[in-house]
């Protein structure tokens, strides 16, 4: 068994209102937000890494699980920004966190990452104990470099989320989860080294408006769940207008979909984990975690509040 | 008469009327846009009572009433 015990973020300090970044990229400031729902993001600072954006969101994970690092048998980082091929930030934030006990491993994903690395660590949990999943990205050091893809860049920002996951202890269980991917589409949303990102939007958009809410489907009804019976859908923030499209086929009101895109914009694997910890309204009953990205890998885990121990 | 309804179907889609060429590009001409090709595959679905596989949800496929024609003519 494997439950939900902490959720934190980080966003840097950095705001980026539409009208600068349609001054950087020479477009409409209103054509950003009536494409995507965004209307700030925010930057990193040039010196201020993944691994350390990841280590401020997972230390504030812990703190909200009240789980010390040196309690942590796995730390479990998603990043598709890291500055390196290897190593990967895994062990770096496992270092600044000092969780020494903690084998580290990273998941270099993009935005899927945190789906699939909390699958993981509900794997793991068992045998690790206390899991801690971070996704980090920095998504201005890939997309603000030139040749910049304008209706690309414009849509992109940093951040971190991060999450707890515990054996014995937390607020909701983990249920069960639907992961799917498809490596005929690996050339459709891509970052190469000395490249800017590469979006094929169209096969983007297309792909997660029919994967994610099949997922969805196929979970729920595995587990005997009606949609309207779930209380949030926690989705990765790629665009305000896919997740109305999404909560329409699976049959429920956008407002279902917790959203915050309009602040930070997409922030790849980390925007999932950003939003639950922004969540405010409770994990009574069924949630549904949800993402998709370059791959394309996709999929939904579905979790279940639980009473607290005292 | 297969293209007749393809170009309804579009047209409700878009909704506005379309008058385009057969052969035109339906994204170029600002008839159809990622979420509006979604709905069209979907909307293709119901109305041949076919089911599109995810390796046939390519946008060029889709890309002109002649390209959709020929492709549901397969399916179907």
């Amino acid at each position: 068994m494997a439950l939900l015990r902490g959720f934190g973020s980080y966003l840097p300090e950095r705001v980026v209102g539409n009208v600068e970044m349609a001054r950087l990229l020479g477009i409409e400031a209103e054509w950003i937000r009536e494409m995507s729902g965004i209307e700030n993001r925010r930057f990193a600072a040039k010196d201020e890494s993944v691994a350390a954006m990841a280590f401020r969101a997972g230390a504030a994970a812990l703190e909200n699980a009240g789980v010390e690092a040196s309690e942590l048998g796995l730390v479990i980082v998603a990043t598709g920004t890291s500055e390196r091929r290897f190593p990967g930030p895994a062990s770096e934030v496992q270092h600044l966190l000092g969780a020494s006990q903690a084998v580290a491993l990273d998941v270099p994903m993009a935005s899927a990452g945190a789906l699939f690395g909390m699958v993981q660590a509900a794997l793991w949990a068992p045998r690790s104990g206390k899991v801690l999943v971070v996704a980090a990205e920095k998504m201005s050091s890939a997309v603000m470099t030139e040749p910049m893809e304008r209706g690309t860049a414009m849509l992109f920002g940093d951040g971190a989320g991060a999450c707890v996951i515990d054996e014995h202890r937390g607020f909701a269980r983990i249920v069960d989860w639907e992961l799917g991917s498809d490596g005929a589409a690996a050339s459709d949303l891509k970052l190469e080294f000395d490249a800017p990102v590469h979006m094929n939007g169209r096969m983007v958009i297309m792909h997660a408006a029919r994967k994610v809410p099949a997922a969805i489907a196929t979970l729920l009804t595995r587990n005997q769940v009606a949609a309207g019976d779930v209380g949030v859908f926690l989705m990765h923030q790629a665009n305000a207008n896919l997740l109305a499209k999404i909560a329409s086929t699976v049959g429920v009101g956008v407002e279902r979909f917790f959203s915050n895109i309009a602040r930070y914009g997409n922030t790849s694997s980390a925007s999932m984990l950003i939003a639950a910890s922004e969540w405010a309204g409770g994990w009574r009953g069924p949630s549904v975690f949800a993402a998709f990205g370059a791959g394309f890998h996709w999929g939904a885990m579905l979790v279940e509040g639980v009473e607290q121990d005292a | 008469m297969k293209q007749d309804r393809i170009r309804e179907i579009v047209a409700e889609i878009a909704s506005k009327p379309v008058t385009v060429a057969t052969d035109e590009n339906l994204f170029e001409c600002g008839l159809l846009d990622s979420f509006g090709l979604t709905d069209l595959v979907t909307r293709l679905e119901q109305e041949y009572d076919i089911r599109i596989p995810d390796g046939d949800l390519n946008p060029r496929k889709f890309e002109s009433l002649d390209r959709i024609a020929a492709y549901v003519e397969e399916r179907v």
